[in-house]
């Protein structure tokens, strides 16, 4: 469960503050499929960043499943990043060198797990996303969905309870865009949280909570 | 994480950029190989100078006169100081541990056999020289044991001396005339070669009482003295010091060991090695900037790759190692290639100039590798510093 309480980002741009988010609350339950669309510039981006623990807030309490996230240090959010949060990118940001099943495998790796355990979880997270084929491909051998694909089975590797995609779609056909939301809220129908930034209205209104917001703030929540 | 994923990983990346990544490994080569070939001759110069010293066995102990406190200066500092003499040889005889004695005069003097004639070194001493010096006679026999202040006049030949004075004749049982006087030979030493230049087999041995009346010398000007290899040498020194203060009434002499001089010969031309070495680590520097300056690139380049590691949980010490490796990755194998490179080329070296001595200790070797190793670290640690502490939004939104 995520409680966001009268959350603020203020950046400093020279003499300048900019309120990215303006008394942001929030409560998000156990396997809520959510969608955030608004103008550029309103904040979803750093809101995901926030949730993500990407980001810290200038004020406002974060509290994930009861524990305040603000007080946690460096070190305790990375492990709770790799362990409870799953980030999809808009430009995948997937390693080039690696092929896709050692992107997918990078969290595992970063974790310790000997490769001998992870061949077989790898597998499985490829088959999840129709990319067992392509599993010794690299990157650059693969189109815009399937990349997007192997960065969702990088981020759902380690298991996580949240799963945010920021404009997941946003470089992809409608096709592929499709297919690619299709694979996030099957995840979802699993029980994860899955948070979805979009500028399409068609994907924004799959989900069953719908946010909007403006300049800084929620100026929609519709369930 | 693992070890093996640690070195994958670092591997991937740093051969993902093959040519830069080799270019930045070969100027720690080069570096590297310099250091190495540079100290392997220094340490080859250094063994050949201290084996041509210690040729003449190191168990020796030399009594000078004079007092010095920086040896290689010898004679007369102090006005007052008296001579060796063979008495003091005699006495220093009966030292224990101490086995073989001899006293040393030297001069030049012309040689004549017939009408044959050479100016020569004349070397006075006795008849421990092939104990003390480890030189032998390759036919006849050394100087007898005379007694010193009355030795016959015998002489023996330096394997060159008996080469221009009486070619393929053998010489033994003629009669020479030194500085005028009659000596007869009773031996050829064997050939001993040179000794940083100086030709060993151009001499000639005669009695050291002979030699001082020959060249009106009051004193010997060197007693070299033998011990038991089993001796305990600062005791030896410390008895002979008292022996020959107690006839000379002070201390008026120097003495060396041969260790000591070995000891101070050595430690002059450690710092020739190091001086040396030193000038090769100038280009392990510059190897070490290279390093500095791709992995700078690489942070830059790799800005989006570093936030997404910190997405997925990585914290930022593991981002600092991971940076650091591939320094430390191109600084080692860079390193070792210098190793092979600067061993093999002092190798070659020495079998294309077999004058010039080339020596490559192991532990030069593990310390160049070593330094390679710590100039990747210092060189990384910025760029990867940098690395660990960008922001990862930052990171991830940077164009
Ligand atoms: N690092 C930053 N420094 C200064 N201002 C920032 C920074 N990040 C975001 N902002 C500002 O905060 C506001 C919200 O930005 P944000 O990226 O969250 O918008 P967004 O809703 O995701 O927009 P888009 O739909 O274009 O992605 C913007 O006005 C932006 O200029
Ligand atoms: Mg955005």
């Amino acid at each position: 469960m995520i409680e966001l309480d009268s959350i603020e980002r203020v950046f400093q741009v020279g003499d300048e503050e900019v309120h990215a988010l303006k008394h942001v609350t929030l409560t998000i339950d156990k396997g809520e499929y959510l969608s955030i669309m608004g103008p550029s510039g309103s904040g979803k981006s750093t809101l995901l960043n926030i949730l993500g623990l990407l980001d810290r807030p200038t004020s406002g309490t974060y509290r994930l499943d009861g524990i305040d996230t603000t007080s946690m240090g460096d070190n305790e959010q990375a492990d709770t990043r790799r362990h409870r949060i799953g980030f999809v990118f808009q430009s995948y940001h997937l390693v080039p060198r690696l092929t896709a099943a050692e992107n997918v495998a990078l969290p595992l790796m970063l974790s310790g797990m000997a490769p001998k355990e992870r061949h077989v979880i790898v597998e499985q997270a490829l088959d999840n996303v129709d990319l067992l084929d392509r599993a010794e491909h690299r990157p650059d051998q693969l189109s815009g969905g399937q990349r997007q694909r192997v960065a969702i089975a990088r981020a759902t590797i380690m298991q996580p309870t949240i799963l945010l995609a920021d404009e997941p779609t946003g470089n992809l056909d409608h096709i592929s865009g499709e297919s690619v939301i299709e694979v996030l809220e099957a995840l979802n129908k699993q029980g994860i949280i899955l948070i979805v930034v979009t500028h399409d209205m068609d994907i924004g209104e799959r989900a069953a909570r719908r946010i909007r917001m403006v300049d800084g703030s929620i100026s929609k929540d519709v369930r | 994480m693992q070890a093996t994923d640690f070195i994958r990983l670092t591997l991937g990346s740093v051969f993902s950029q093959h040519l830069r990544s080799f270019l930045t490994a070969l100027g720690i080569a080069v570096g590297v190989a310099a250091v190495v070939l540079l100290t392997s001759i220094g340490e080859g110069v250094h063994r050949f100078v201290l084996a041509e010293f210690s040729q003449f066995g190191t168990n020796i102990l030399a009594v000078t006169p004079g007092k010095n406190t920086t040896f290689g200066m010898s004679g007369a500092v102090i006005n007052t100081v008296r001579p060796l003499t063979m008495e003091d040889a005699e006495a220093l005889k009966r030292v224990a541990d101490v086995e073989a004695v001899v006293s040393v005069v030297q001069g030049n003097a012309e040689v004549e056999f017939g009408k044959r004639s050479r100016r020569t070194m004349i070397i006075g001493a006795g008849h421990a020289v092939p104990a003390v010096w480890q030189m032998d006679v390759e036919i006849g026999r050394f100087l007898p044991d005379d007694d010193p202040r009355n030795a016959r006049a015998f002489a023996v030949l330096g394997s060159k001396m008996a080469d221009e004075l009486f070619g393929s004749r053998s010489p033994l049982g003629e009669i020479v005339r030194i500085a005028g006087e009659r000596f007869r030979v009773i031996g050829v030493m064997e050939s001993k070669g040179t000794m940083l230049g100086f030709d060993l087999d151009d001499t000639l041995f005669i009695p050291a009482g002979r030699a001082l009346e020959m060249f009106n010398r009051e004193g010997v000007m060197e007693i070299d003295l033998l011990y038991r290899s089993t001796a305990n040498v600062d005791q030896l020194e410390e008895q002979i010091s008292r022996l020959m203060q107690a006839r000379h009434g002070y201390e008026d002499f120097t003495i060396i060991t041969q260790e000591e001089m070995l000891e101070t010969l050595g430690s002059i031309l450690d710092i020739l090695t190091l001086a040396v070495g030193a000038l090769g680590g100038i280009s392990l520097l510059v190897g070490g900037v290279g390093i500095l300056t791709i992995m700078s690139i690489a942070v830059n380049e790799r800005t989006h790759e570093i936030g997404l590691l910190r997405a997925l949980g990585t914290r930022r010490r593991q981002v600092l190692g991971l940076f650091l490796g591939e320094a430390v990755l191109l600084s080692a194998t860079g390193g070792f290639a210098g190793l092979v490179i600067g061993a093999g080329g002092a190798a070659l070296l020495g079998l294309a100039i077999p004058a010039l001595p080339v020596h490559t200790p192991w532990y030069f070797v593990l310390l160049a590798e070593l330094m390679a190793v710590a100039i990747g670290v210092i060189a990384g640690v910025a760029p990867a510093r940098r690395a660990a502490s960008l922001d990862p939004v930052e990171a991830l939104r940077a164009e």
